[in-house]
């Protein structure tokens, strides 16, 4: 059975998790990928950052444009791996948890395990699934970057695994 | 001789391009449900139940399965016979703009990173061929699983042991990048492009059919032995299914090297092929 978690992360449930265990995240995360992350940090690096992280969940996905009679169309998750130099900065300055795909850095592992962080799998190529847990969706900037725009969307019950734990357990390296 | 039809080509490229985007091919399906209930490690059944819905869902409700709907690679077979009326990349080409109306657009500049808006040009391979038929194989492919691809250039001393050691040597790390179970395209021989060439062309087989060249078929089943004992697992969550197969195809080669391209397809396939 998989543990019913709300999203903003508190602090106390992120440390509560385990590296393999099954989760459904409901309530609301800021959405953005590669050319995102890029012109963020170029906002960061000028003094100003674009958007207010702290204490956010961050998921890697560039959706496809929405079917009729969906608000957003399929959003599986992207390769985290992509974002690995990026991320022990935002874990280091608030961020509370990241989803996406894939093994991370020993950096991003240090990182959330240094600041009680979590990094969630979600299930790569299950974008349809995905989309049946969006319940709202606002666009927040970086519009002319199409698909790796940065969103908000709220879901309900979205399936992932912890990946990676607030004591630093990795799924990907216990075989 | 006969006139091809090249609007009909737009058209049969555009409507296959929304039906393999939302319909993953069914050998795949199918080998994933094998996967799925075969799977003891409670990770990856979990990953699987939510694949195989996911591939459901998609089909029933006519959505892409993924998000990233990739971008269109064709293998063309034209027939000697026909006499082109126009530009049979410009028809290949308007099929994917078409058809890519409502996906994701994930085709850009290399150099400037600017989109083309359209997920237009298309890779399309082309070749001759008896008869009077267009024959098209068309694949969405996604890039997670490009990404994680290799090409080498072995010594003739080197051998068959180290391609094999390679092959596998790739999947392993490629790890969870992929979206495992993977499917591997294997191209043996050529040049560096002929090599990669093939690995591509090899995704294109039905999963589970076996390969008309007895001694490959063997290599096949080897690789895909030693494959699923790395216990990757689907999405790298570990257990028993890594692969859901191995496809090589090969080409004479030149006496000095032997060329070993390695192309990794997640575990939706996407894919089709018709003939006007």
């Amino acid at each position: 059975m998989e543990k019913k978690i709300t999203l903003p992360l508190d602090k106390q449930t992120a440390l509560s998790l385990t590296a393999g265990e099954g989760v459904l995240l409901s309530g609301e995360m800021f959405v953005f990928r590669d050319a995102g992350h890029k012109r963020l940090f170029e906002s960061i690096k000028a003094g100003k950052p674009d958007i207010d992280y702290k204490g956010e969940t961050i998921y890697f996905m560039g959706p496809c444009p929405a079917m009729p009679g969906q608000i957003m169309g399929s959003c599986g998750p992207t390769t985290s791996g992509r974002m690995d130099k990026y991320t022990p900065y935002m874990f280091d300055t608030g961020l509370a948890a990241q989803i996406g795909k894939g093994k991370r850095s020993p950096e991003c592992v240090e990182a959330i395990k240094r600041n009680g962080g979590v990094y969630f799998a979600a299930i790569g190529g299950a974008g349809a699934v995905y989309s049946s847990c969006v319940t709202a969706v606002k666009e927040i900037c970086y519009a002319d970057l199409g698909t790796e725009a940065v969103r908000r969307i709220t879901v309900k019950d979205f399936p992932a695994i912890v990946a990676i734990d607030s004591q630093g357990n990795n799924i990907y390296e216990k075989k | 001789m006969k006139r091809a039809d090249l609007s009909l080509l737009t058209q049969k490229i555009q409507e296959a391009i929304v039906s393999i985007a939302c319909n993953m091919h069914p050998s795949c399906r199918a080998a994933l449900e094998k996967a799925r209930l075969q799977e003891d490690c409670p990770t990856a059944r979990f990953a699987l139940d939510v694949m195989c819905r996911n591939a459901d869902l998609a089909a029933q409700k006519g959505y892409p399965v993924c998000q990233d709907t990739g971008m269109a690679v064709v293998f063309l077979s034209v027939g000697r016979e026909l006499i082109l009326p126009g530009d049979i990349y410009e028809a290949v080409n308007e099929g994917v703009r078409r058809g890519y109306k409502m996906l994701r657009k994930s085709v850009l500049d290399p150099v400037t990173r600017v989109n083309t808006g359209d997920n237009t040009p298309a890779v399309i391979h082309t070749r001759l061929t008896e008869g009077d038929k267009i024959g098209v194989e068309i694949m969405l492919k996604g890039f997670g699983s490009e990404n994680m691809s290799k090409v080498y250039l072995l010594n003739p001393a080197q051998g068959m042991d180290e391609a094999k050691k390679l092959i596998v040597q790739s999947v392993a790390q490629a790890g969870s990048n992929p979206c495992p179970p993977v499917i591997v395209g294997v191209g043996l021989g050529g040049t560096l492009e002929k090599a990669c060439e093939l690995s591509k062309h090899a995704l294109f087989r039905e999963i589970g059919s076996a390969n008309p060249d007895p001694q490959l078929d063997e290599l096949e089943k080897y690789l895909l032995d030693k494959i699923n004992k790395l216990s990757i697992g689907a999405q790298g969550f570990g257990g028993k299914t890594s692969a859901l197969g191995v496809f090589i195809e090969k080409y004479p080669t030149h006496i000095s090297s032997l060329p070993v391209a390695v192309n990794i397809l997640c575990h939706c396939s996407r894919a089709t092929s018709f003939a006007i």
